[in-house]
Formats: structure tokens, sequence, C-alpha cells
């Protein structure tokens, strides 16, 4: 034991969240539990006009977003809604309505290669033994360079202390072995929480089990042979019924630093041209 | 596990769908947290970076007055750099915590410590100058900051190039081209204006070709983000982007047509250089903002990365 009380430093599996939309009622406990837990500024009094969702987007302020779809028949596809009434009575009158709802609990991905992380030049945001990706609010200047980096615009600068906050996965709850405040409060089960490993396994159960029961647009998100290829896979996988995008998380995206050795090389191509029109410069009139 | 693999695909891959669902419109990305020292830092860096580097070869082909001038105006740019780069901080008295590490995966680190060896460099070779001081110290910060200030002009373009944003992004092999060019025209039209008349010359030439090479790499910029450039035609950043290109082009016909005794003519066109030079940065600055709050060109780009799975 360190003179902290902590465990001694030891190889740990990477820790993972596995958030099933399937099961989420939208009573953004997580949410809440999340600001109480972490202390985040609370952000009370902004009306979207976005179905439910008044939290709008992940941000320094909001770790945990519930979002709210209400997804018209045209839209989810009429063969969804029909699986779907044939499988849950009560489903049935929303199939009628030609209407359904779809909610998702989001939260940071804690990517394997994090753009944020990679782009913070004051060493502020680190990956911990856990594999979560946490900023260091004694450390971070706010030069805002991850707000720009980040692909699924998780991380932001909150005004009122000029810093860059986000999810932390519950670091300090994780050391002390307890499960995030998010997962521990949801009533649901939606929001699981365990090693990575663990969670894939839940995640592609459950998925088999929801395309037996007739949910074509069925499919996992955050796995690193498919969406999350361009970050090397995440640490927060989600059980998704229709496209990404419908969430408001993008389809395919990409950590910048991957193309890092491109950038620099087309810098010294363009350094190039520009010394040689300097070297040119001078040959000719003194005019 | 072959059933899992096939729902998994994204549905409508096969076919894709005209209209593109988002979340309720709503942006997927943040908003860049940054305000106008970044692009006035990007415009003042880069024309400080390109004017060393033409203090040095000046003083190397033994035009002393051209020396003297872009030494000054590099000197200058230098001092003005590192308050607009605090400024622009959330926790502006944290500026040193740049400084702590040296991190090559971030454009930011990589460009702070350029910063930090450029500044010092630029303005010891002025200060020196003008003193009459020290000449070999004064040749070898000259040297130093000849070399530093192609960074300083360049790797602005890979910071906005390194990030999440898609007409920043997808601009990662042009923008350098861009901002070079930029900051070269932006040095050839300042020396312009301060060296005297006989040694226009070199200046005229490097700012010629640094506005063309602004110009055309903007174009080619444009051509390959396709959908991506709306920015650049839309909005505040349509109307910033419009403007350099006019200023750039027009200072370009004036400084070719302003050649001998044309003095007039070549420092009008060393004004227009500047502006457009300026207005570049800032075309590129507003463009990300335009390009992070709109969802749809990033869904449709990246729905078309996944598209190709056999």
């Amino acid at each position: 034991m360190t003179g902290l009380g902590y465990p001694e430093e030891v190889a740990r599996p990477r820790m993972a969240f596995f958030t099933d939309t399937t099961v989420c009622i939208g009573c953004k406990a997580c949410e809440v539990a999340c600001k109480e837990w972490n202390d985040v500024p609370e952000s009370l009094w902004e009306l979207t006009g976005h179905s439910y969702d008044n939290t709008g987007h992940l941000s320094a302020d909001a770790w945990r977003h519930v979002a709210f779809v209400e997804q018209p028949a045209h839209l989810a596809g009429a063969e969804v809604l029909a699986h779907t009434a044939a499988i849950d009575a009560h489903v049935d009158a929303l199939a009628d309505d030609g209407f359904r709802w779809l909610m998702m609990s989001d939260v940071c991905k804690h990517c394997t290669t994090a753009a944020c992380l990679d782009n913070c030049p004051t060493g502020a945001l680190f990956k911990t033994e856990f594999e979560s990706v946490v900023v260091q609010a004694d450390v971070c200047n706010g030069c805002g360079y991850c707000v720009v980096g980040c692909p699924y615009g998780v991380i932001s600068r909150r005004e009122s202390d000029g810093k860059a906050w986000k999810c932390t996965m519950c670091y300090d709850r994780l050391r002390t072995g307890d499960e995030p405040a998010c997962a521990k409060t949801c009533p649901t089960d939606s929001i699981n929480f365990g090693t990575l490993d663990a969670m894939r396994e839940l995640a592609h159960g459950r998925l088999e089990q929801v395309v037996g029961l007739g949910y074509a647009g069925a499919r996992l998100y955050g796995e690193a042979d498919g969406d999350a290829a361009g970050v090397d896979g995440t640490g927060a996988l989600f059980l998704l019924l229709d496209e990404p995008q419908v969430y408001g998380l993008p389809p395919a995206p990409v950590a910048a630093t991957k193309h890092l050795k491109g950038e620099w090389a087309a810098a010294l191509a363009a350094a190039c041209t520009v010394a040689v029109a300097l070297a040119g410069a001078f040959s000719g009139r003194p005019r | 596990m072959s059933e899992v693999t096939e729902v998994r695909a994204p549905r409508g891959s096969m076919v894709p769908s005209a209209e593109v669902r988002s979340y309720h419109g709503r942006p997927i990305l943040q908003a860049p947290p940054w305000t106008w020292e970044v692009p006035v830092y990007f415009f003042v860096g880069g024309l400080a970076g390109m004017s060393a580097a033409l203090a040095e070869a000046a003083e190397r082909n033994g035009v002393d007055s051209l020396a003297t001038a872009a030494r000054r105006v590099a000197a200058l740019g230098a001092l003005a750099t590192p308050p607009l780069l605090i400024a622009d901080l959330g926790v502006p008295s944290r500026f040193l915590n740049m400084l702590r590490v040296v991190k090559p995966t971030s454009p930011l680190s990589v460009g702070s410590w350029i910063l930090s060896v450029f500044a010092p460099a630029a303005v010891g070779a002025a200060g020196l100058a003008e003193l009459g001081r020290a000449p070999r110290l004064r040749r070898l910060a000259q040297r130093v900051g000849a070399v530093f200030g192609f960074g300083m002009s360049g790797y602005t373009a890979v910071l906005v190039a390194n990030t999440a944003i898609p007409v920043w992004h997808e601009a990662r092999h042009e923008l350098p081209f861009v901002f070079s060019g930029s900051a070269a025209a932006s040095a050839g039209a300042a020396a312009m204006l301060l060296a005297p008349a006989e040694a226009h010359g070199p200046a005229r030439r490097f700012a010629l070709a640094g506005g063309l090479l602004e110009l055309g790499a903007e174009r080619v910029m444009e051509q390959r983000l396709g959908e991506l450039a709306e920015p650049y035609h839309e909005g505040d950043a349509g109307g910033w982007a419009r403007l350099a290109r006019r200023f750039t082009g027009a200072g370009a016909a004036l400084v070719a047509l302003g050649g001998g005794r044309r003095v007039l003519l070549r420092r009008a066109g060393a004004v227009c250089l500047l502006a457009g030079s300026f207005c570049t940065r800032w075309a590129v600055y507003r463009a990300g903002f335009q390009g992070a709050a709109d969802p749809e060109p990033l869904i449709r780009t990246q729905r078309a990365r996944l598209a190709p799975r056999p």
C-alpha cells in the first residue's frame, strides 16, 4: 500500500461503460448523479425545445447527456415498427401512431487514441491505470486545443474558470473499487460498467438478443473494428437502435493525430517551397 | 457472429439516403473556444517568421537596408505574439504550463517551443543590430530566427489542421501552403513599406510569389474539400474569404506592375497584400466555427468513409 492508502500500482484490466439504449427510460438520473458526485455546475434554465432534452450536448458542465429522439414511422422504417409491434404489445399503440422513442445516455468515449490527450500541450490530460482519460484541473491552462481535437465533441471549456472539463469515469470512485456514479444510479441498468472484455461480451450478447427480437436497426457503437476504428476503439460501448448520427454521435470519428505525420510533411513541403521562392527573389533587378 | 456483423453494418450503406438525419440539427462537434487573438496571432506570427527569413536572406545577399527593415518587422512581430497567445488562454497565468512538457503529438506544444526559440532570437538579432553590439551573437540569433521563422509561419496551419473540424482537418495538405504563402506575401509587403525604394526588388518578388502561392493553394484547398468547403462561400467566413481573394489578387497585380520606379504602385500593392494575408487567416479561423456548427457535411463525409464495406 502507498501512503495514500491506495492499492499498489499493478496492471489492471481496461474499464469501460456499456450503455444499452434499448432499456433507457430517459429519467436523467445519470446526469443528476454525475453532477452531484463530481460537483459539476448546474445548467437549469436553458430550454432547447428539442423534446425532453434540455442539456443539449456533452460539455464541461454536462458529463452525461440523455438524448431524446421522437422518431416518426417513415424515418424509423416501417419494417422496424412492424417488428417492434409484433414483439411487444405495449409498442403496438406507438406503432399505430407511427412513432417511437429513442433515448440514449451519452458520455465521454475514453478513446484508445484520444485526440484530446494527444493535443493537450501541458500534459494536463492523461491516461489512468484504468485506461480512462482524465483532465488534471490543477495543470490545465485552458488553451482549448482538446476542445477542437475531440471528434465526439465531448470536452469543452468552463466559462467560470476557463479550464477544460469532462467525464473522468469517476476516477476517484474507481480507485476505491466503486463504479462510476452514473452506472451506480441507473435504475434500469441501461448504464453498465466493468472491464472492457466483460462489457464487450455483455454488449454482443444483448445485441444478438435484440436482433433476435426483430429490431433490424440495432447495432453496437464504439468498437475498434467498426465505427471507432479512427480512434482505435473506445472505453464506452453503446447498443443503438438506429444510425449513430440520429443520436448526435459521429458515424466514423477519427483522431486527427493519426494524420500528424502527413500534416507536418505538408508543412515541410510548404516551407521548402517558400524557401525556394525566397532564394529566387534575390536573383534579378535590385528594385 | 456473422449474422451480428451483418446487422452492425450501418443500415443505408448500400442505398445511401438522400436526407441526412442529425440529432435535432444540433452540432456534433464543440465550437472552437478561441477568440480574435488566435487569427491575429496566425497573421502576426507568419509575418514575423517570414520577415526573419527575409532578413537573413537579404544580409547574405548584401542588401543591408532590406535586412534592417525585415529584422525590425520580425522583432516587433515577435514581441506581439506571446501576449496574443497568452490572452487567449482560459487561465492566462498558467501560460508557462505550456513549457512543462515537450509533446510531439501536440502541434500546440511544438508551436509553443518554436515560439519560445523564435521570439528571443528575432528580438535579440534586431536589438543587437540596433545597438551595433556582439556581431557574432547577432548573426547566430538571426540565423536561428530565420530557421524557426519557417516554423512560425507553418506550424499554425498544422495547428488548425490537427483538429476534428472537417473543414480544417480535410484541408491538412493544403493549409500549410496557404499559410506559408500568406506569410511570405505579408513579409515581402511589410519590407516594401519600410525599406528604401532601391532595395525593393527581392521583397517585391518574394511578396508576389507568396501572394500567388496563397491564392493558388486556397483554390486547390477549396476544390479538394468539395462539399466541406461550404464555409468559404457562405456567411461570415465566406465574406472574409472573398475579401482575402480580392485584396491578395489586387495586391499581387499591383506589385507585379510596380517594378522599377513605380514605388507608389508597389506600395499600394503591399498594403493590399497585407490586408489579404490578414483576411485569409480570418477566413480560415471563421470557417472552423461554421464547419463545427453544421453536422450534415460531417455526417455525409464520415458515412462515405464507412460505405465501401463489401
